[in-house]
């Protein structure tokens, strides 16, 4: 019965009804500057097609959505698959109680934090730089070819971005087999685990910095041109062009970005480690959603997995909606108020 | 500092007509220092996929010479190829993978035409529906209860099990249903007039004026269906319904008696087999890329700037 959608404009103050006696309640009153409304019946049956047409995707969004957000009840209960979610004990908080007892978890924690850190310092500004960098390009066919270049590994799976490193930079890859042949070590790139952080970041580059260029190029063209020219003729150079216009045009797609990327800190990039978790060992690549799966899924500990994965999707929301209210605090508009149509 | 302008006007005129005047020509150290960023970039992306396709197609002549890997197959055969395709393995594979991108791209794009056209106009229940969907993009249920939700279901081990869970995408939605909403009212007014219903509108006006961005969102379903792998390393056990991307993950990334499972014996050297795996799975998503990239950056800005 939401009508929120079907506002009638507000009447003009001449034929506004009298403000209601005290007394009648809020809702009363609310209704009273409004166009009579058809009757729920009736609005039904006039939108009976177009609910028909909600209910594959309201099905898939209970299906394989809500009803299994309901499903994390049993990381609050010691879940025996043959016992089923109704029959399996009841044991309120034990397995958050185990889980920060776990140092694997713990470990899993903080490495995850680790890796995010690295990717939110080295990663984040890569697209900017490459789209500053590709805005300022004069020539239209320069600037398309590097883009159909840069776009493409976004499209391609995560296994073919590994199998493409590997067989780059793998030990019986491309690089070290020269270094061999000239007579040199080769590098262990792709197993050893103190550079992997450094490793993870550059895949990431790889496949998906070219991509993330695209919002930015689309802020720097919707800055006014004539701010540039204005201030160029000002004498204003290039950098402080950069500093006082570019920057502050772009600053609401940073942030927005910036949420965004807070919110999924804790997803660092689950099937970029469960590639590589074999090659390079739980004690670097082990994060908190491949804990999940080899706890849970592998190794039979529903519950603790469950738990794991509850624990992660509660901080993660959480951090989106600091982060946004973080935003609101600096003046920006941030993701929800974009959301709230 | 009118007169600068005025005076440095011709020159840059004769240097590059597209230059606004009031640029300043850039110094030829910050020139260089872009190229070369923007030509390793481009090098970094082209490089392996070259080597990949040049070493699946190399003789094993050359490849023995040149250790491993070449960068240009000076006699190019199809051995790799045809020795993959001689097993059953990769047939099958590309058979399932196959299978779930064109099931559920039709799926994909029904299930998410038909909210976004219902939700687009002000209807009854189309706000909280919406809500709902945008939900999904700030919480996940997790890992264990997907999956439990899908055992449940008894799809361990079938094909749904790598199609059903991909079939709604909350950004797809939010895409679609943005162009949905810049369809004027009066058009689908007058469609009502003429004793059309909801159906035979969303068929008849909405779709045939929404070709493009239908291309572009089941473009995206597809390129998603095509690389998933996480799914099927989940609820997929049977060998026979393995994707190409677990087979690549299973036979190169971990790369362990890769012969053996493809059910071949090994005459060309390993590593040309191995990287006509990679081209086999790479191929598809090459061959779709020209059309994407016509639309996708539009389709993105869209989505991103309404959504």
């Amino acid at each position: 019965m939401n009508s929120t959608t079907q506002q009638a404009p507000a009447l003009p103050e001449a034929h506004r009804v009298p403000e209601p006696l005290p007394g009648k309640s809020g809702r009363a009153r609310r209704k009273g500057n409004r166009a009579p409304q058809q009757s729920f019946r009736s609005r039904l049956r006039r939108d009976k097609q177009m609910l028909l047409m909600m209910l594959p995707g309201v099905a898939f969004l209970l299906l394989f959505f809500y009803i299994p957000i309901l499903g994390n009840v049993i990381a609050f209960q010691d879940y025996q698959p043959y016992l089923g979610i109704g029959d399996s004990l009841f044991v309120g908080w034990q397995n958050f109680v185990d889980l920060f007892g776990n140092p694997d978890f713990i470990h899993a924690f903080w490495n995850t934090l680790y890796l995010a850190a690295w990717q939110l310092v080295f990663l984040f500004p890569v697209p900017l730089v490459l789209a500053l960098i590709v805005d300022s390009l004069i020539s239209t066919r320069v600037r398309r070819i590097f883009q159909s270049i840069a776009y493409l590994p976004h499209f391609l799976s995560w296994v073919l971005v590994i199998a493409f490193f590997q067989q780059m930079l793998g030990g019986a890859g491309f690089v070290n087999n020269l270094l061999r042949d000239m007579g040199m070590d080769p590098i262990p790139f792709m197993t050893n685990p103190e550079t992997f952080p450094v490793m993870v970041v550059i895949q990431m580059i790889w496949k998906d910095a070219g991509w993330a260029m695209i919002i930015f190029l689309a802020a720097l063209a919707s800055i006014d041109a004539s701010l540039y020219e204005a201030a160029a003729a000002d004498g204003a150079g290039r950098w402080r062009r950069m500093w006082h216009i570019t920057l502050p045009g772009l600053r609401p797609v940073i942030v927005l970005l910036l949420i965004l990327r807070i919110g999924d800190i804790l997803s660092v990039g689950f099937e970029q480690f469960i590639l590589q978790r074999d090659a390079v060992g739980a004690g670097a690549a082990e994060v908190l959603d491949t804990f999940t799966y080899y706890t849970g899924v592998v190794g039979g500990g529903w519950s603790s997995g469950a738990a794991a994965g509850l624990a992660k999707g509660v901080v993660s929301a959480l951090l989106i909606y600091g982060a946004n209210k973080l935003a609101h605090r600096f003046g920006e508009d941030g993701i929800f108020a974009k959301q709230a149509r | 500092m009118a007169t600068t302008l005025f005076t440095r006007k011709p020159r840059e005129l004769s240097y590059n007509p597209k230059r606004p005047v009031w640029k300043e020509r850039p110094s030829p150290l910050y020139q260089t220092v872009k190229a070369v960023v923007l030509v390793l970039f481009s090098l970094s992306i082209l490089t392996p996929i070259l080597l990949v396709v040049s070493t699946s197609l190399a003789d094993t002549e050359q490849l023995v010479q040149a250790g491993g890997f070449v960068l240009w197959p000076e006699r190019p055969t199809l051995e790799a190829y045809a020795t993959i395709f001689k097993g059953p393995m990769v047939l099958q594979s590309l058979g399932v993978s196959m299978l779930i991108t064109g099931v559920g791209t039709i799926l994909a794009l029904f299930v998410t035409i038909t909210m976004a056209y219902a939700t687009s106009r002000s209807v009854l229940f189309g706000r909280p529906v919406v809500l709902a969907v945008l939900f999904t993009l700030l919480f996940a249920p997790g890992l264990i209860p997907s999956f439990l939700m899908i055992r449940q279901l008894g799809l361990l081990d079938s094909l749904w099990s790598l199609i059903l869970p991909g079939i709604f995408g909350a950004f797809n939605f939010v895409v679609m249903r943005s162009f949905f909403m810049n369809i004027p009212g009066e058009l689908i007014e007058s469609a009502r007039i003429d004793g059309a219903n909801d159906w035979q509108i969303l068929w008849r006006i909405v779709m045939p004026l929404s070709k493009a961005v239908i291309a572009v969102v089941g473009l995206f379903y597809a390129v998603g269906f095509w690389n998933s792998f996480f799914n099927a390393l989940l609820y997929i056990n049977d060998h026979s319904k393995w994707p190409i991307q677990l087979l690549l993950r299973n036979f190169v990334v971990q790369g362990s008696g890769a012969a053996d499972q493809l059910g071949i014996t090994t005459t060309p050297p390993p590593q040309s087999i191995q990287m006509a795996v990679v081209v086999v799975a790479l191929v598809p998503i090459l061959m779709v890329y020209p059309f994407l990239q016509k639309h996708f950056a539009k389709g993105v800005i869209t989505g991103a700037v309404k959504g």
